[in-house]
């Protein structure tokens, strides 16, 4: 069941990617483009994503545990510090340079041709970077 | 700025975000899991860490989400400008950038922004600025 509720989620979660335009990487360049020709479209894939979710996150805070009984993974960091700005901040200039992030680049593997697993393979190559880097013991914090 | 009307789908993008957070707040409530994409994506390289088998169902409902949409319609165009360098370039910086903000924009800009986190507001304030500049720099000073 737990498998099941996982393949759903992502399902939805994917299947709203490709609705709201998120998955046409020029659409999402559009948006990002403010000193050219700008379409707005994409603060109202936020807009929306952002109300359903406070409501799922609302619910979920007041429970002990999760439906099916899972424990409740929510994250516990709270500290706005170098490493959550700087990481951000790499990874905005990467989604600006080719208009994917991660969630939609998996959404068009099947089908947008060789372009998303090209992405997909460079992105997995810089995470296994961090993995590295995060294993050296000088790097750990 | 001039705002590009013929581009612009506000139902369709309000529509898919709704969805996007449905997505998101079953999976919190059913599974009690945060639906950040980078992080569980780069869990898989962590092996150790264990829970394997709810982040390949996770993602697999993302890559079959096209096949569940062509039943109702044609699939939306997927238009990529960047040449196979670029693709690569953006994909580490990405794929690194993601894992060291600790989110991308599902993990901090959907799930941290609902969840009320002001740390993921301020990764997300990040990236936007940094895509929006990003643009900027190649499109208007290049």
């Amino acid at each position: 069941m737990q498998i099941l509720m996982a393949l759903l989620s992502g399902l939805l979660f994917g299947v709203g990617l490709i609705v709201s335009g998120m998955t046409d990487p020029a659409k999402v360049i559009g948006f990002l483009d403010i000193g050219g020709r700008w379409d707005p479209s994409l603060a109202f894939v936020m807009l929306g994503a952002i109300a359903a979710g406070f409501i799922g996150f609302r619910l979920a805070r007041q429970r002990e545990q999760s439906l099916l009984g899972e424990e409740m993974h929510l994250p516990t960091a709270r500290r706005i510090d170098r490493r959550l700005i700087l990481g951000a901040i790499v990874f905005g200039a990467g989604w600006g340079l080719a208009g994917f992030c991660p969630g939609p680049a998996l959404a068009s593997l099947l089908s947008a041709g060789i372009k998303p697993a090209i992405f997909t393979a460079a992105m997995l190559g810089g995470m296994a970077v961090f993995e590295l880097i995060e294993r050296l013991p000088q790097a750990r914090r | 700025m001039i705002i590009d009307w013929a581009a612009f789908t506000p139902w369709k993008s309000l529509i898919g975000g709704l969805l996007i957070g449905l997505g998101a707040a079953v999976f919190v409530l059913f599974n009690g899991r945060v639906a950040g994409i980078s992080g569980i994506v780069g869990g898989l390289l962590r092996p150790a860490r264990g829970g394997m088998a709810w982040r390949i169902a996770f993602l697999a409902g993302l890559v079959a989400a096209p096949l569940a949409y062509g039943l109702a319609g044609a699939l939306p165009p997927v238009r990529i400008d960047a040449d196979g360098g670029t693709l690569i370039a953006a994909g580490l910086l990405v794929g690194f950038g993601s894992r060291y903000g600790s989110g991308c924009t599902s993990g901090h800009g959907v799930c941290g922004i609902a969840r009320l986190s002001p740390r993921s507001m301020a990764a997300t304030a990040a990236f936007m600025l940094s895509g929006f500049g990003t643009v900027y720099v190649l499109r208007h000073m290049m």
